[in-house]
Formats: C-alpha cells, structure tokens, sequence
C-alpha cells in the first residue's frame, strides 16, 4: 500500500467529536427510505437492460434467438458479442493489479455458468427480462471442471491482491519430528458468495463524450480511471456517484463486466439505462471467496509451547483469472513459533473469478488455525485460553517485528470473564442446559492487518461559522459518514453539527479504497489533515492581523476549538473564524491533506488488530441442529472513533461468522457446473433468530505507529475467530472435529 | 393486456394505468410510482427488503402482482413519519444502530411495524428474533434490530397503557 | 416471465370455467405461482386470481363438530385463528414454523397444499426433470440430493414435498374439497400428492381446472388437541425449510396411548402418513422405547435416494422426539421458536 504522509511516532490529540457514540448521519435517510442507492435513479427515457446468462460452465454459444428477443413487445435492443461496440481496453487484460479480467461480450466463449452472453434493452424491466429469456441459448459444450478433484492444480504466484504465496522461517521438519505432542487437521471451506443485501446496479447515461454513473462503488476514483480506459474518455468525463452502497463486502471494490455492458447498451441506444442483477446474478460475474482445501500442522513440547507450525491451503480460482485465497497466511502473525511454514496452491476450476471477500484469507485461514490449535490445546491436555497465552506472539512471528500496539491479552481476559469461560470443563461432552441440549464453549483469537491507502480530502472553512469537509469516501454501512464526519470535526474544530461532510462522488478528492478495514484511518487521516491545514491557514491570518486578539502569537501558540482560535498561552484571548474570515474579507478559507503512514513505521512495525472470541453452542444431542447462544468478542483496534457504530461493525463480523461456521456453502452441479442454490433460500445466511446473543467488547489501546490518528480497523476482522471458536464450541458440546465447513447436522449425525 | 386499477398509497389514492400485467407491486412501486424506498434484494419472497403493509398486514411486494392490489390500502416506509416526526419504530432503529448499510432498513422496519400490530411477540426477545426472520440483513444489525423492536414495543405498550 | 392475461372472476364457477381453458392458471397468495414464473418453470398465459372469490376465506365450524377452511385462508390467519389452534395445536405450530411472516400472510390454504417441491433440479428448467418435463429425465438422481426423498420414490423422481402445514393435515387425515369442470368432488389430502411411480414423476392429482374450495377436518381430529406437536429439523434457525420434520398427535389416557396420528415431512414427494406406527402405538404405554420402535416402524421402508441416507436416522430421531414431546403435552402457547429444536426461550437473552 503507498505510503503518503509523513508523521512522528505519536498520534494527534482528537477533539471532543471523536470517541463519542453518535448515531448515524445518514440515520434519517435511512430509515425513511430517502437514502438513494444506484437502483433508484430513475432518469427521463430510462432503458431498462437485462443480461442473458450463460447455462454451461465451458464452451461456446453458437446460437442466439435474437429475433423471439427483439419481437418481444417493448425490446429496443439486443447485444450480443456480433453488434456490440468495441471497447477501447481489452476486457482480458489486467491494466492494474486491482482489475479483474470481466466479460463483455467480447465472443462467444463460456467461461463459467452465469456469465453474461447477451444484453436486452427494453422500455421496461419486465420486457427486457423476458426478452433475455427468449434468446434461448444453444451451445457447443465442454465438460465443466468443478471441485479440487477435477480443476487443473497450479502453483499461483501471488495470494490475495500481491500476497506472498509461501513463506518459512525456522525449521518445521526438525521441530515438528522433536515435538512432544504433534498434531494435524484438515479443514476444507467452500465456494462463499458476498449476497450484499443490495444487488450489483448501474445507471449509466452519456452526453457527448461525458458518462455519469450511479452504480455503488467502494473505491471511487480508481472506478473512475477503469470505467474511462475502457471507453477512451479521460477520467475527468466520468462523474461516478455512489452516495449509499447497501452492502459491499469487497464485491464493490472492482470493475465487474455486467456495469460495462450497461455503459456501453446507454451508448449505443443513446438513452440512459438501469441494469440491476437478479439475485442469481450475484452468483457468477461478481466475485465469490473461492474455496479452500487446508492442512495444518503443529508441534508442541510438553508444556504445551509450540515449536512448528505448517498451514497448507489449496484455493481454487476460475480459469482465466487469478484470486487466490490467502488462507495459510492467518498462520503467520497470531501465535508464536520458532518454525512456520506457509505455503499456497491453486486449481482453476469453471466459475467467476473470486475476488476479496470480508476478511479475505484471514476469515477462512483462522477458520483452519483455530481448530488446529484447539487440537493442540487438547493434545497438550491444557485449556484452550491457556493454550493460547503460553504460544502468545509479544513480536510478529513472521517477521520479528515488534508490533505497533498489542492488546491480545487484556481482549482474553475481558471477553472470558464476560464470558464465564473459567467454569469451562476441560473435556468435551460435559455440559447440557436445563432442556437437555449439549452445550460447548470454545474460542477463537483474531486478527486483522491494518493497511493504509492513499487519500486525499479538503477541509473549507466558511464566514458562517461552519466548515464544508470532502473527501470520496464509500457508506456502505461501516458508518464512514458519521465517523469520518467526527474526525473531519476535530480537524476543522468544530462541533460535528456545524460540519457538512459531502461524501460519494467523483466530485471529491479521492478518498482511496474502502476495504482492508483501513478507509476511517486513510480518508480519516486525510480529513483531519485537511482540517488541520485550514486551521492553520486561518491562524496565520490572524496571527498576522494586528487587529486580531491572537496577533503575535506565533502559530504554534494557537489552539482551534469550538469554532474559535485561542491564544495557547492565554484562554481569554481568543477569536472565532467567523471573525477572522469577516476581517480579512474572505467568503471561506481551504485547504488540502492527505491519510497515510510513516513508511518508517510501516519499515519498523507489525500493525495489526486483534481479538478474542468465546462462542457458546447448544446442539440436539440426538438432532444435531445447531445453534450459538452466545457470541461474545473483545477487540483491542488502536483508537475507536464511534464505540456505537464500531460494536455494529464487530458484531456483524461475528455474525458473518456464524454464517460461514454454519450456513453459507455455494453449491454447484458436478456436470452442468451450474449454481444449484443461487438464491437466498438455497443460499443460506444468518436470520436474526441465529444471532440470539452477539456482545463486541472494545479494548482501549494507543497505537502510536499505525497512523497519525491511531486508527485500525472494525470492519472484518469479527470474523476472524468467531469461526474457529464456534467449531470449538461444536467440539466441545460434542467431542467431533469437524473438517469442513459449513458444519452439517450429518457432519455430527455420523 | 392493459389494466387500470386504483389503489391507497401510503393514504393517497392513486389511478395507475397498467399496461403490463407482469409488473409487480414492488416494480409499481419503484418503477412506476417513484416510492423506492422499498428495495429489491431477492425478488423472490426470500429476503423481505421489499416488505410492505397490504390493508394493514405485512407481505412481500416481490410476490405480490400490481394487478392483484386493486383496491387495497398499501403503506410504505414513506408513509410512516408524520411529516417530520418519525415513526416509533423508525427512532428506535436509529437509536438502536438497527442498520448498517441500510439497504434491508426499509424491509426491517416496515415488518416490525407489521410485528408489532400483529401483537404475538410482546417483550419477549426470542419472539421479535423469531418474527423478524423473515428479513434478511446481511450486514447482521440483528441485535440492534432486535433492541430497536423490543425499545418500540415498549413505547408502544407505554403509550397504550396511559390511554386507557 | 412470459406475457399473460390477468383475470379476476366473480364467482367459482366463473373461475373453474375460465381455468379450464389450456395454459391458464389459479392464483392465489402468490408466493410459490409467480416465484415459479419468474425463474421460467411455470408459464401460464391465463392467470386466474382466485383470492376475492366469495366465502372462500372462512372458518367455519360445523354442526358435527368437524371444521370447514377455505381456500383462501391466510396461512397465518388460520395459525392465529384461536379457536383453530385451540383444537389443532400442531397445524398451528407447523403453519408458523413455515416460510415467513409475511409469506404467511400471503400464503393461502389451497396454496400450500399445491406448492411445488424445491428439488433445485425441477428449478432450473436447463436440467432434465421428469416432474417439470415428463419423460426428460431425472438429475437429481446422480446430482446433489442431500435433501431429497427417502421414502416412496423411484427413479422417475426422488423429490419431496416441502409443505409443513400438510403433515399435521395428512395424519389428521384431512380432507379437501374440490370443485371442477366435471363438478365437485373431495378427496383425503394424503391422495392429493402422487407419489412418483416406474414411469411418472408423481405430482399433484387435480385435472386442469381443478380448484381447490376448502380443506375439511374431520371431528375426531380435536380429539388430539391435548397431545399434539410439530418438529421440524433445519439447517437454519428460522425461515429454512425443513431438512426432516413430524408431527405427532396422541389421545391418552393414564399413560396409555389409545390413538395416534403421525406423519413425517420432508422425506417423500407427499406429507407420509405413517398409519402402521399408528396402529402400532394403540394401546401401548408412552415411553421413550415404544416411540422409538413406532419410528422404526414408520421408517421400516425408507431407503436413501442418494447420498441421503442419514435422513433416515434423522427422521426416526425425529418421529421420536416428536412423539415424545406429543406425550408430555401440547405447551399452553405455540414456543417462540415454533416446531424448533431450541424452542425454549430460556438461556437465550436479549441483547439490549
Ligand atoms: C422463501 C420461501 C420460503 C418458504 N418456506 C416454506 C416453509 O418453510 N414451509 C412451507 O410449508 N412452505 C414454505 N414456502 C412455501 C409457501 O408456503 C407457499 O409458497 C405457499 O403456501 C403457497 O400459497 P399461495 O397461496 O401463495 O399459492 P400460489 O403461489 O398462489 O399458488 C401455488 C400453486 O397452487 C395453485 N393454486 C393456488 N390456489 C389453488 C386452489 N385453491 N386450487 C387449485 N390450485 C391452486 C396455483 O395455480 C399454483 O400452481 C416458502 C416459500 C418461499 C417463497
Ligand atoms: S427429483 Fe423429481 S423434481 Fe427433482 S429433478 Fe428429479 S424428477 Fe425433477
Ligand atoms: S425482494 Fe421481496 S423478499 Fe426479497
Ligand atoms: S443494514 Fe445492510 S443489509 Fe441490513
């Protein structure tokens, strides 16, 4: 990730906005039904389109009924690879490391079951629907490679997006031969789809050569450069708006194929046009975490300290197109041991390209590490939490380093005494609540890095007394608007009421991506500079204004606060900027800053946040349907902005992890390759009676590296943990291992 | 096949012209009428983002046919705030953090609006859980779902109570 | 979803007349008719709403003590109904395990009846389905069938019935009325879903045109209202169907079971009454062994349709508890988790 700013160790003093749980500034939209999402643009002579979707896994389309589509009443258009336009970037090519190769129609190749083959527009959406049905596809068909067994197995050279593939350190076979207690586990994960509640959606409209489209975007600008290479404009004809984004999850961070057909149909009917993916569409052309097949393996001595540690995880990706899922690197930065060993295989199966998936590879690696190392609690015969502290990392494992903040120690202990987890039995099969239920406890640690993008904001301060903040950031959920809004406030100085914060254009400076968990610290840090800036300039005015109560203060003797400059020396001698601006004749002051990190910390430091996570499942001792009655997390992630809408974050990442534990598996039939669950009663995720009892404790830590604000991340690192500690807790209740996930009532049954 | 019907929106009555027989209340609604407040998550009765009051009960307007509501009373989010005096339930959302994203927001609260008219779940949590099922958030706001309900309840039952 | 005609008839007859016409349709809640159309497996060219139709939203109770539901009975309507569920406690509790809140609002009785299974196979209309397109096959067979039939399939099809509101019927032995072009006629719902045989793929044994007007139980079936429970094992908490689910209605006296109803969800291509149990249990003492080899006898023909075979100790174990918690008593309240596992509220706390 660039690096941008350059700050000391040792963060800003915040304002009195920051840490205060205030509700949502988007609370109101929200819940009136006036927030905007892409789908509910409705422009003046509005086409509707609808992709035809692909039935095979492998082949090629050899007819299309174009004809039955355009009769269709109300069909304006149909696009198939002969009349579509040409683009002006291959929709093959990788033009940088953040784009995917995507399907536009470019010919007649079937790559995986649901790509896009063909596009209707028609005056409505139910016309265009049907019309895409009445294209009736034929095919040459190729058999479909679907599952490790039948994918073609590679040695990828990246994991993630530039993720290191393999890793050593030590010698694990020397240390896993002497171990006194050594043990392995087997952990497959399947294909998991993001099914943000909010379909993918664009409006896209053309006037001339300029594009404006609403489609919700997680990393604005950069969609911006990608929407205009691929049709040879310069960037700055594209405005991109993406004001409110019903759920991203990482499947709205990169260019998918379907927006581009939307584009290119409002060119070539010259009308704007809405295309809005069927919920079946979600399970092809825009992204999934691919599945995992993992081995693991640990050795301890006797005292239960682990002296190697293997992770081995095979992912598989499509077969034209490279995502691999990190999962054996969640080994390198969580326990210690003098040997590690990560290592990372791949099979190209017939499916969409995988892409970042809430916590991408931490979520399904720790899924794997912690049922190992509970393995290796019970092969030592100690207590889990016991376990895990003896093995506690006080550097980076991987690297030596020490870390910027670790606070791992005090989130075990407040989550297990919130927990009760000291009454735990120490074999499985104890416990039975008064129905009779077999009740578990187990636990998980997580961990999530805290990456930084670059960003830039603008803070303008304004005679009225209140002050204008931009900057391009994504709401899609994580409460970037009201957080960033607190932050932007302590910048500027001002009470967060007198801030208007204007967010989710291609109007702003770039705010850089929200993912990674890292967009309140990157586009946080660029307000707060930005604000700073203005401040500053306005306390050089006054300073130098002899008429000013502050003059000859020197700057560094000024401080901002409630809308006023106060001499640092002496607090009755003060001035609003109101006053300030009134005097000097100015309408506004701004000013420019930029998020991001000392590249010497980055050099020096392990940054990284990090919890713990105690699971309680009930289980039918004979039905074997499962539920967790408690989920209870404690986070330590540098300085918490919103405690409010940061437990939303973490317990919604925990329930995430309910869903992987137990629920979400995308199915695909062996032969056709085709999804056989594309939907949201086949697909299943969490309902609310799953999420009985779900707490997020927060942990207070100052972490003087990470960033200038001491800011990490909450968005996904509730995952990480709460996997491996329901498994645990299945374990527990039942004396079963389990080997792969979702966990099955016939996985226990057997 | 060209259709009229009328309808109540939100206590407005409307004439639509429906010249597509296909087109679903949600579709009019969205599409047609301009109240997207209701969202689309599914399209097929799975997610509940497109829950709606149809005479008073909630149902999902995915798998409801425009035709089909000739003559009923329908109520959207956008018709439960008094001017701007928001609904008990719509509160208690924000206050509760019963949202992330947002986009399932309007589902939520409209099926707890229908929850609580209902009157099976009283102040029992694991009957709100259970009652709000039927709506899926991705983003998991479900314990702030579920206090934000149980919170309203509360309200609701209070304000019940003096009137009596 | 193809272009059709939208018709609202005035009367019954009206309506059997105009759904007797080739491609047309009855339409009532919805939830399972225009889901089918929208994914291309139903095509109707002729959709006949039949949920305005007078008289046919009504309980009523008649004078030999046996009880008349209309057609276009809510789901939740007839789940809330008091009196109703005062006398068939675990048709109550398996209506509101069932779909949704708001699909059951939706939902009507005749609906229910008439869904069509959820084998992802016969969804997709690309995949070869005996039940969706006689005679094209069946991939379910050698295709992912976890949940598919263990009982009374064949080859020609291994789908199940996915109703949960059909299996307390099915062994109350329910009876439903119809009326037709050739007039009216009743049947015992347990004939209304064909089982797959050596060359048909089974379905549902109405002739086109055919309407169902209402759903009888007979007076003898409040005889159980003391006794009786819905289990229904799923892979979710809530709003999941059922992976195996029962129903167990027992009339006791002193400890000794002296008539029972059972039946079993989710295992064939209709709700499997299991009258050999029922015999089987008539005199015998309610306890833990004696349901289990009344299960067993249920179960006595069920083999695994694939790689399923493990629905068939579910489903015993299920049967099992069902008629176990059948034999401690119908609770005063349909569980805040109805038909579930967990259904005790207890241990669970809010989270306020
Ligand atoms: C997401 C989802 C989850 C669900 N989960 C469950 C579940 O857990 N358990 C469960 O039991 N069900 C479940 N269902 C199914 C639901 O119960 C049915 O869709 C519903 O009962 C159908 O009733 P309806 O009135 O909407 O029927 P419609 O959709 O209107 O009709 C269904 C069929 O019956 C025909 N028909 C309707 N009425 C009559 C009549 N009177 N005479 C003759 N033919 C008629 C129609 O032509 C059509 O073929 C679920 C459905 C969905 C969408
Ligand atoms: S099991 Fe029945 S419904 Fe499923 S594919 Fe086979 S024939 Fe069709
Ligand atoms: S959109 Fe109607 S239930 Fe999902
Ligand atoms: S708030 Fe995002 S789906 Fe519910």
């Amino acid at each position: 990730m660039p690096d941008t700013l350059q700050t000391p160790a040792g963060h800003v003093r915040l304002g009195s906005n920051s840490g205060q749980p205030m509700t949502r500034r988007d609370g109101i939209a929200k819940v009136t039904g006036t927030a905007t999402y892409a789908a509910d643009n409705r422009p003046d002579r509005l086409a509707h389109a609808v992709f035809a979707s692909a039935g095979i896994a492998r082949g090629r389309v050899v007819s299309l009924n174009v004809e039955a589509a355009k009769s269709h009443p109300e069909v304006i258009e149909v696009i198939t690879p002969d009349n579509r336009p040409a683009l002006h970037l291959d929709p093959d090519g990788k033009s940088h490391p953040f784009s995917w190769r995507i399907e536009a129609l470019q010919d007649n190749t079937v790559r995986y079951a649901g790509q896009p083959i063909a596009l209707v527009v028609a005056e409505t959406l139910e016309a265009a629907t049907e019309g895409a049905r009445l294209l009736a596809p034929e095919y040459d068909t190729d058999p479909a490679r679907i599952g490790f067994e039948n994918g073609e197995a590679y040695d990828p050279p990246a994991v993630g997006i530039g993720g290191n593939p393999s890793f050593s350190k030590g010698d694990f076979d020397t240390g896993f031969s002497n171990s006194e207690h050594r043990i392995g586990a087997s952990v497959d994960t399947p294909a998991q789809y993001h099914n943000a509640m909010e379909p993918h959606a664009i409006v896209a409209e053309w006037s001339g050569d300029h594009l404006t489209i609403d489609t919700p975007n997680q990393a604005i600008h950069l969609a911006r450069g990608a929407f205009a290479g691929y049709f040879g404009i310069p960037p700055e004809n594209v405005t991109l708006r993406s004001p409110f984004i019903g759920g991203g999850f990482g499947s709205k961070a990169i260019l998918v194929g379907p927006q581009i057909l939307a584009i290119m149909a409002a060119r070539m009917v010259d009308r704007p046009v809405k295309l809005v993916l069927r919920r079946d569409q979600m399970f092809g052309p825009v992204q999934h975490r691919g599945a995992t097949r993992q081995k693991l393996r640990i050795g301890t001595d006797g005292n239960g300290l682990i002296k190697a540690l293997e992770h081995e995880a095979t992912a598989s990706t499509s077969s034209f197109d490279d995502f691999i899922e990190g999962a054996g690197n969640a080994s390198l930065n969580m326990y210690a041991s003098p040997a590690i060993v990560a290592r990372h295989s791949a099979v190209r199966v017939d499916t969409g390209t995988p892409g970042p998936m809430r916590a991408p590879g931490e979520a399904s690696g720790s899924a794997a590490l912690e049922i190992a190392i509970d393995k290796a609690a019970e092969a030592v015969g100690m207590d889990p939490l016991e376990f895990r502290l003896r093995n506690y990392a006080e550097t980076d494992p991987a690297s030596g380093k020490p870390f910027s903040a670790k606070s791992l120690r005090e989130c075990y202990e407040l989550a297990a005494q919130k927990f009760g987890w000291s009454d735990r039995p120490l074999a499985p099969g104890q416990m039975r609540d008064e129905n009779g239920m077999l009740v578990g406890w187990g636990m998980g640690s997580a961990l999530f890095p805290a990456p930084m993008f670059a960003a830039q904001a603008r803070a303008t301060l304004r005679r009225d007394g209140t002050a204008l903040v931009e900057t391009s950031g994504a709401d899609m959920g994580q409460g970037a608007w009201t957080a960033l809004a607190q932050i932007a406030a302590d910048g500027v100085g001002l009470p967060v009421d007198r801030i208007e914060f204007m967010s989710g254009t291609t109007d702003q400076p770039d705010a850089g991506v929200a993912g990674g968990s890292g967009h309140t610290a990157s586009a946080g840090g660029a307000l707060f500079e930005a604000g700073s800036n203005a401040v500053q300039k306005l306390a050089d005015l006054a300073t130098a204004d002899p008429e000013s109560p502050l003059f000859g203060a020197g700057n560094t003797g000024v401080e901002a606060r409630e809308g006023r400059l106060f001499r640092a020396d002496d607090e009755s001698r003060s001035e609003s900027y109101a006053d300030i601006l009134e005097r000097a004749g100015l309408e506004r002051i701004d000013a420019m800053g930029s998020g991001g990190r000392d590249p010497a910390n980055t050099e020096a430091r392990a940054m990284f946040s990090h919890g713990a996570v105690f699971a309680e499942v009930k289980i039918d001792p004979d039905l074997f349907q499962i539920r967790v009655s408690r989920l209870i997390g404690a986070f330590a992630a540098g300085r918490i902005i919103n405690p409010h809408l940061a437990k939303s974050q973490l317990t919604g990442g925990m329930i995430w992890g309910i869903g992987f534990a137990l629920h979400e598996e995308g199915i695909h039939d062996l032969r056709s390759g085709r999804p056989l669950n594309a939907d949201l009663a086949g697909y299943h995720v969490p309902v609310n009676a799953d999420a009985p009892h779900v707490e997020a404790l927060l942990v207070d830590e100052d972490d003087p590296y990470v960033n200038a604000l001491g800011i990490k991340g909450v968005g996904e690192i509730g995952i990480t943990g709460s996997v491996g500690a329901i498994a645990n807790a299945v374990w527990h209740a039942t004396g079963k291992r389990i080997s792969s996930y979702p966990i099955h009532i016939d996985a226990l049954l057997s | 096949m060209t259709l009229s019907i009328s309808l109540s929106v939100n206590g407005e009555s409307l004439n639509v012209p429906l010249e597509d027989t296909r087109t679903t209340l949600l579709d009019l609604l969205r599409e047609h009428i301009g109240l997207t407040g209701t969202k689309k998550g599914c399209d097929r009765g799975q997610c509940g983002a497109c829950t709606v009051l149809l005479d008073g009960k909630r149902i999902n307007a995915c798998l409801t046919l425009a035709a089909s509501v000739d003559g009923t009373d329908v109520t959207t989010i956008e018709g439960l705030a008094q001017g701007d005096t928001l609904h008990p339930v719509q509160a208690a959302f924000i206050e509760h953090d019963g949202f992330q994203c947002g986009y399932c927001t309007t589902g939520q609260i409209m099926s707890a609006v229908g929850l609580l008219s209902e009157g099976d779940a009283g102040a029992d949590p694991e009957r709100i859980r259970e009652g709000m099922s039927g709506n899926i958030c991705r983003c998991a706001a479900y314990p702030g779902i579920t206090a934000a309900v149980l919170d309203a309840e509360r309200r609701q039952s209070e304000s019940e109570g003096t009137s009596v | 979803m193809n272009r059709f005609d939208y018709i609202r008839p005035g009367s019954v007859a009206e309506a059997v007349a105009a759904a007797s016409e080739p491609g047309a349709a009855y339409l009532a809640g919805g939830t399972n008719l225009l889901d089918l159309m929208k994914i291309g497996v139903a095509a109707p060219d002729k959709v006949i709403d039949i949920t305005r139709l007078p008289g046919l939203d009504r309980i009523d109770w008649l004078e030999d003590a046996s009880v008349r539901i209309g057609a276009m009975v809510r789901n939740a309507e007839l789940a809330r109904n008091t009196a109703f569920s005062a006398a068939f406690p675990a048709i109550s509790e398996a209506l509101l395990s069932g779909a949704s809140p708001q699909l059951r609002n939706a939902a009507t009785v005749g609906g229910n009846l008439m869904q069509e299974t959820r084998c992802a196979y016969f969804q997709d209309p690309l995949s070869r389905c005996n039940r969706r397109a006689p005679g094209s096959g069946c991939d379910a067979l050698e295709g992912h069938n976890r949940s598919h039939a263990v009982l009374g399939w064949t080859p020609s099809c291994i789908a199940t019935h996915p109703s949960d509101f059909c299996v307390p019927l099915a062994a109350l032995g329910a009876i439903v009325e119809i009326e037709g072009p050739d007039g009216s006629r009743e049947i015992d719902l347990a004939a209304l879903h064909e089982l797959p045989g050596s060359e048909s793929a089974g379905g549902i044994a109405l002739k086109h045109g055919e309407m169902i007007t209402a759903l009888r139980l007979p007076a003898e079936a409040t005889s159980f209202a003391g006794h009786s429970r819905y289990l229904k094992l799923r892979e979710r908490t809530s709003f999941a169907f059922a992976l195996v689910s029962a129903a167990a209605m027992l009339s006791m006296e002193q400890g000794t079971i002296t008539e029972a109803r059972i039946a079993l969800g989710a295992v064939a291509a209709r709700p499997w009454h299991a009258t050999d149990a029922e015999t089987f249990l008539k005199g015998k003492k309610a306890e833990a062994e004696v349901f289990a080899e009344a299960a067993g006898i249920a179960l006595k023909e069920a083999s695994p349709s694939g790689d399923n075979a493990f629905k068939i100790t579910l489903a015993t174990r299920v049967l099992t508890r069902a008629l176990t918690l059948a034999a401690k008593g119908t609770p005063d309240r349909v569980p805040a988790l109805p038909a579930s596992v967990f259904m005790s509220s207890e241990g669970a706390t809010a989270n306020a």
